[in-house]
């Protein structure tokens, strides 16, 4: 059970798989491979450049982040060269890194090049992508308030949630008290507690760390308490036979052994934490990507919510990447044993 | 050998609740002395209370009535004194083999004073090179030299030994059970291993306690003479072998035929 849901969510590094024979590419496979990889970027490029716009958009951004992703993968490419493993690494992709190219240019012909889908609505890449140099300076404030407020909020209810669980875990008395409590309050979306955030705390930043806190807390606290009642009980039994009193037990085999579960539940709380967080902010707060949408929304600029949504994909890909190390890094004893 | 008596177990009695909701008597008077530096094995078949014997040494579990006496002292609960070694899997999966072996010395709080020994145990389980391995990365017979070694390092006066080599192939158990009687015989320290089988008992022991089930009560007390270091095949360990197996009723008493058609 717990093995089988850290499955789902431990990062799973090619080396996990454990090791196979040497992967070999040929170098003429790796060559196609390579130019598949950089073919449709450069398409969409071209047609950004040549192929005579319809609609009045800076293109810079757009192009810049096409050269960009072009000097990444043929970097990478030139990186990978030496190396088997990462070749067929780097090959792997290819087919996918090919298809975003002619996506992006099939949208940019659609929109920005012959005005075929409807504006506002459906803005071209570069008109989206345009707005992060048109108005850096605002989208960096809001995604620092956002970053802000995930930050204090999802770090205190890991903590808080850590806490919890532990005193669920360990103190039969604590357990018949605040679980229940736990279990009942637990299940209400966080969102729906708004109103009273709104008004109890003395200004919205603060009401957002409360709702964000609350949603991590009770994935945290439960899988916490579940986590340590799984303990099997020869690791107490051996603990005590070797000389350990209560705190030991506690601190170095129920809380060890529950860290997989844990780590079940700060994924689980994290993918509620970014909802949270982003409807707190479209319900009243004064900055953030939330806040941003709603803005842009009010104004019929609907490529700056898409630019927004663009920056939440990445940055929350990030913050769940950074979860994921330190995962990896803290269940490193589970490595061979978990695939 | 000394004379002097370690452990004294007197009239012990112990019932349990099975699944079935009925009453079982997994031990009922049991009387026994162990002598300190001696190598006692217990030996009989599954549900004669030699497991629960041995949990009620360690502490583990409390007897209804009777009493365990270590040098003396009555035992209510587990102390680092009475080493206990458990059968396959025990080691913290989370720890590596170094972290393990530590864990005694970090579980009584002596462990920045006896850092050194780590390592000395890794070396003397020939372990040298694995410190750093995690439990799930070893051999089955190299994590039972670990939950031993891990016992060891607080200097136990008795090592109670729960099967530990139950799960093992032949090969890895016969090179334990060498590692075992190496460890005995520098150290002194008296072991008592409960296990079911017959030529491990004969092996090591100096006396084996043979126990029945239903009640669980020792039927007969063995010494082992044969010279040590034994010979798993030789005449005398092979008469021993044949003896006790008879008592089991696992072997005839008949004469076998030379050839069977």
């Amino acid at each position: 059970m717990n093995n089988m849901a850290v499955k789902n969510f431990a990062p799973a590094p090619v080396s996990n798989r454990g090791r196979g024979p040497k992967s070999t590419v040929p170098n003429k496979k790796y060559l196609v491979g390579t130019l598949f990889s950089l073919i449709g970027f450069a398409v969409a490029e071209v047609v950004s450049f040549k192929v005579p716009g319809t609609q009045e958009v800076n293109d810079l951004a757009y192009r810049l982040g096409l050269l960009g992703l072009i000097v990444l993968y043929f970097g990478i490419a030139v990186f990978s060269w030496f190396d088997g493993e990462r070749r067929a690494k780097f090959l792997s992709r290819a087919s996918f890194r090919f298809a975003m190219g002619i996506v992006l240019t099939v949208w940019d012909l659609l929109s920005t090049k012959l005005d075929i889908l409807p504006m506002p609505f459906f803005p071209g890449p570069s008109k989206v992508l345009g707005v992060i140099l048109e108005e850096s300076d605002f989208l960096l404030v809001n995604t620092g308030y956002s970053l802000r407020l995930y930050f204090f909020g999802f770090l205190s209810g890991v903590i808080f949630g850590v806490g919890t669980g532990i005193l669920i875990g360990w103190f039969a008395k604590v357990n018949y008290w605040v679980f229940p409590v736990l279990k009942i309050t637990g299940v209400v979306p966080a969102v729906a507690w708004i109103p009273f955030a709104m008004t109890v705390f003395p200004n919205s930043f603060i009401g957002g760390v409360f709702l964000v806190s609350i949603c991590a807390w009770f994935p945290v606290a439960f899988m916490t308490a579940r986590g340590m009642a799984s303990t099997q009980k020869v690791y107490f039994e051996v603990a005590k036979t070797l000389g350990a009193k209560q705190r030991y037990l506690l601190f170095h085999v129920a809380l060890p052994n529950a860290v997989p579960q844990i780590f079940t539940g700060i994924t689980t709380a994290n993918a509620l934490a970014f909802t949270t967080l982003v409807v707190s902010e479209m319900m009243g707060a004064q900055g953030g990507l939330g806040y941003y949408i709603n803005w842009a929304k009010a104004w019929s600029a609907y490529y700056k919510v898409y630019a927004a949504i663009i920056i939440m994909a990445v940055l929350f890909s990030l913050i769940m990447k950074v979860i994921a190390l330190i995962q990896g890094r803290l269940l490193i004893w589970q490595r061979g044993l978990v695939k | 050998m000394s004379q002097e008596n370690l452990l004294e177990i007197v009239s012990v009695d112990r019932t349990y609740v099975d699944t079935d909701d009925n009453t079982v008597e997994a031990l009922r008077d049991i009387n026994l002395t162990v002598r300190k530096g001696e190598f006692l094995t217990i030996i009989g078949p599954s549900g004669c209370g030699k497991t629960t014997l041995l949990r009620l040494i360690a502490g583990l579990d409390r007897p209804e009535a009777g009493e365990i006496l270590l040098a003396g002292e009555k035992i209510t609960a587990p102390d680092p004194q009475r080493g206990y070694v458990f059968q396959q899997g025990s080691l913290f999966p989370w720890l590596t083999v170094e972290k393990n072996i530590a864990a005694g010395l970090k579980a009584r709080g002596v462990y920045q004073e006896n850092k050194a020994d780590v390592a000395q145990f890794i070396e003397l389980i020939g372990l040298h090179g694995f410190a750093k391995s995690y439990p799930h990365q070893i051999s089955g017979g190299m994590a039972q030299r670990v939950a031993i070694a891990r016992t060891l390092i607080n200097r136990p006066v008795a090592l109670l030994l729960d099967e530990p080599m139950g799960a093992l192939d032949t090969f890895s158990r016969a090179d334990l059970q060498d590692k075992l009687l190496e460890l005995w015989e520098n150290d002194g320290t008296t072991m008592v291993l409960v296990t079911h089988d017959v030529d491990e008992a004969i092996y090591l022991s100096d006396r084996i306690v043979i126990m029945t089930p239903r009640p669980g009560k020792i039927s007969e007390i063995l010494d082992v003479h044969l010279p040590r270091p034994r010979q798993r095949g030789d005449a005398e360990f092979m008469a021993l072998r044949k003896n006790l197996l008879e008592k089991f009723h696992l072997a005839s008493s008949m004469p076998q035929p030379e050839y069977a058609i």
